[in-house]
């Protein structure tokens, strides 16, 4: 994963976003960063130096921030992001085992990503589904009432 | 029906005649099918709707049949679910094949079609209005939902959103707004359940030349999905609520602060406020009144935390979202040190009706001290999961049974958990406790956004404990370290007592480092992190001390405390277990006795859900019974082994070979 993270990216993309943005106040900080986000799927590092030269908000600011939200990463992402849902409804209809079958299959923890990048697997708290219970996302799309063998097939429609 | 042609209203005269001109259209009204496209949508529901507008289309219906992606129906355990008016008919779990009987049935002759009813003692029950599930409720705030398009001002229009904004701005000040807010007894509906009209009052009466305003949709409890459902399915009802805050607050700013996990609400949010910014009701000089107002949608970026105001306020302001002390309260300084009001979308969604129906109508719903309705997300091991909306003061037995359908499996009720993470759980013993912020407080639980996860026997409190400090403690800012260690102190005792290895003393020593993580920390996440561990042992204390002195887990949902166990004198041999175990630690094969390898069995228990009901054959053994069961050696025919023990079911001992 270092290796990936040191690559370095385009700046057109990043440049554009802060164009849209006209002069970027510090409130601005997590919107810029999330679309920039949208942009890359990740958070590049010499990205993140450019907005610090252009916007003059300290990387050390912006890094203390990205660390500290759970939707920002520092490294890059899978085409697909699973999001199983780990929330209370989903922990009492069985998501760990749904969970444990995804990691498993995967062949990586939670919060990772595979080595051909096709996903990253997360596990967020609720996604507000919880009538379906047990539930995942992937990329912005819901699975609901899921076992684990249901899961497992469901990323087969993902390439 | 199109935004982009409608000009701007410049006054509640314009906005009047809006609603009657779009009344005589017919918009909103007509033959409609309602297809919930938000939580629905994990369910297909965006393709059951084109599949509908198709075969309208090629059946030339489709110009008198309008297909209208809606907001939350409510009974979500019948997904996707389709509401077709004016028959008012509520068809549940259809699929693609479905659509064409509807349109046959329903649309061309108006009579239901049964197989998608939802069914009262093996009767359909067609009309919405009629079903239990509806009838026990009592929509105020979610009256709209379901019906109307979220994506088109025009049908929130017709049926009136917006006219509250036009009588507090133009004909009541900002005083008679607070005065008549106070007056309606609305709580927060967010946790606490500060009265909003007081909230609003003291943001008022603080001098500052910039106000704002931010409606809270940081929804980060889990079991809760109200927040989303009201963005996503009324949006311009929030923002009514918003826009009339606003005004009594005197802001002229606002922010939507959502989080990033609820896309379709992030998607609504948006698109109304453009709407409403295109018709005039957001902007300059609102329908006349002289009141300016502008809202911004802001996306949450995954810190439960933000839910919590000062947090909330920083991560407006682009810092990391750590609480501060209050006071002073956002009240007094908020957003940029301005004085800033934050409220809940569940309490701005209340807002309209207040307004426009007067005080009198609204204090009229509830108890002594909490008036109206409250919206709770019911979920977990229930029949009818979804969003209920009851009186204040409903009891816990009539959300349950008579809304929720009871327990899933006519299993018995154990517990319901509220509140979430900051909450506790209410055993049996309170199912007819009516319930309002100040009884729900006294049982150590809290009304919370309102999530109510109900539990069955299945369900181990220790591990619900776990769990929830599990949360906590990854969603701790870690500003306060009774709060940062003291959780993880207290979740490592937690799943040490899940995982079988509890020690002598460890209820006491939960007991006290809760207590002072309570004590101790600044906000309400670190004040309530104990509420879930603190609850459970003050009501299920022998469910601790089993698994701490027995090893065994009554629940049997503690993976560490439990064996799983084929009974050799009900298994046929039918391979469905075998199928399923990911591990393949069952042997077996057909009409052979399935016996689990438990060198290999992860008690995944995937075999015992898909064991047959009817066959029953695989146990969950725990505590003595999970040292001391036998299984048979090998697999054998069962006929034979059934011949061998006799006709009469003997004991595992029996078992050959032992």
């Amino acid at each position: 994963m270092p290796t990936q993270s040191l690559q370095t990216e385009d700046l057109a993309p990043a440049d554009e976003i802060l164009e849209r943005f006209g002069s970027v106040k510090s409130d601005d900080l997590i919107p810029l960063l999330q679309q920039v986000q949208e942009a890359y799927g990740y958070l590049p590092p010499n990205i993140l130096e450019h907005l610090s030269s252009c916007t003059g908000i300290p990387s050390s600011r912006m890094y203390g921030v990205i660390t500290f939200y759970a939707q920002f990463s520092l490294v890059p992402r899978g085409r697909h992001t699973i999001r199983s849902c780990s929330g209370t409804a989903c922990h009492v209809r069985g998501a760990k085992s749904i969970r444990e079958r995804l990691s498993t299959d995967l062949g990586i923890p939670e919060g990772e990503t595979t080595e051909d990048r096709r996903f990253s697997l997360e596990t967020v708290a609720c996604i507000g589904t919880c009538f379906l219970a047990p539930v995942m996302m992937v990329n912005e799309q819901y699975f609901g009432l899921l076992t684990a063998d249901k899961a497992a097939a469901v990323l087969e429609d993902f390439e | 029906m199109n935004t982009q042609v409608m000009t701007k209203v410049a006054d509640p005269e314009e906005l009047a005649a809006l609603q009657t001109r779009l009344q005589e259209e017919g918009v909103g009204g007509g033959s409609r099918i309602g297809v919930c496209a938000t939580g629905c949508r994990a369910m297909g529901a965006q393709a059951l709707a084109q599949e509908f507008r198709d075969q309208l289309a090629v059946q030339g219906l489709d110009d008198d049949v309008s297909v209208v992606e809606t907001g939350c129906h409510g009974q979500c355990a019948r997904a996707p679910l389709v509401l077709v008016e004016p028959q008012g008919y509520l068809y549940g779990k259809l699929k693609a094949g479905d659509v064409a009987d509807v349109i046959e049935k329903t649309i061309r002759n108006g009579e239901p079609v049964e197989r998608l009813c939802e069914k009262v003692d093996g009767v359909a029950v067609p009309a919405m209005a009629d079903i239990p599930f509806y009838k026990a409720q009592r929509k105020e705030v979610f009256r709209d939902c379901g019906k109307v398009d979220p994506k088109h001002i025009e049908d929130a229009i017709v049926r009136g959103t917006y006219q509250a904004v036009a009588k507090a701005l133009t004909e009541m000040t900002p005083e008679e707004v607070i005065s008549e807010v106070t007056d309606s007894g609305l709580r927060g509906r967010g946790g606490a359940g500060f009265p909003a009209g007081v909230k609003w009052n003291i943001c008022r009466n603080v001098a500052g030349d910039e106000k704002f305003l931010v409606c809270n949709a940081d929804e980060g409890d889990p079991g809760a999905f109200m927040d989303r459902a009201l963005l996503e399915g009324v949006p311009h009802q929030v923002l009514e609520g918003m826009i009339i805050a606003a005004y009594a607050i005197g802001a002229s700013r606002a922010f939507v602060y959502v989080r990033a996990e609820y896309p379709i609400a992030v998607e609504h949010a948006t698109m109304a406020i453009e709407q409403a910014r295109a018709l005039g009701l957001l902007g300059q000089d609102i329908l006349g009144s002289g009141f300016d107002l502008d809202i911004e949608v802001r996306m949450g970026a995954g810190a439960f935390i933000c839910g919590e105001e000062t947090a909330l306020i920083a991560s407006l302001e682009g810092q990391r979202g750590m609480p501060r002390p209050r006071p002073p309260y956002p009240a007094q300084a908020g957003y940029l040190g301005k004085p800033t009001t934050i409220n809940n979308v569940e309490t701005l969604s209340n807002v309209g009706s207040i307004i426009l129906g007067g005080e009198g109508s609204y204090s009229a719903i509830g108890t002594e001290g909490s008036k109206g309705t409250k919206v709770f997300a019911l979920a977990g091991k229930v029949v009818n999961t979804g969003l209920v909306e009851v009186p204040m003061g409903a009891t816990l037995r009539e959300i349950v049974f008579d809304v929720g359908g009871g327990v899933q499996g006519g299993l018995p009720f154990k517990a319901a958990q509220m509140g979430g993470p900051s909450g506790g759980c209410l055993p049996s013993e309170y199912l007819d406790l009516p319930l309002d912020y100040d009884s729900v407080k006294q049982t150590g639980a809290i009304m919370g956004s309102g999530g109510l996860i109900v539990m069955d026997e299945e369900t181990c409190m220790v591990d619900i404990a776990r769990f929830f400090t599990e949360f906590v403690k990854d969603e701790s800012c870690g500003k306060c370290s009774p709060c940062r260690i003291g959780t993880r102190h207290m979740f490592d005792i937690l799943q040490r007592i899940t995982d079988g290895e509890g020690q002598a003393g460890d209820i006491d020593r939960l007991v006290e480092l809760g207590e002072f993580v309570k004590e101790g920390s600044l906000c309400g996440l670190g004040q309530t992190a104990a509420n879930p561990t603190l609850s459970t042992i003050r009501y299920f204390r022998d469910e601790y001390e089993a698994h701490i002195n027995d090893g065994a887990c009554p629940a049997r949902a503690c993976k560490q405390l439990i064996k799983v166990w084929i009974d050799p004198n009900k298994c046929v041999g039918c391979r469905v277990c075998l199928d399923v175990c990911p591990t393949e630690a069952i042997a077996g094969g057909k009409k052979l006795i399935h016996v689990i390898d438990q060198d290999l069995c992860t008690q995944c228990a995937e075999c015992y859900e898909v064991c047959p009901p009817k066959l029953d054959a695989i146990v969950k053994l725990t505590g003595k019974e999970a040292s001391d069961f036998e299984s048979l050696p090998a697999p054998v025919l069962y006929t034979e082994w059934r011949q061998k023990v006799g006709a009469a079911a003997g004991q595992p001992g029996e078992a050959e070979g032992q």
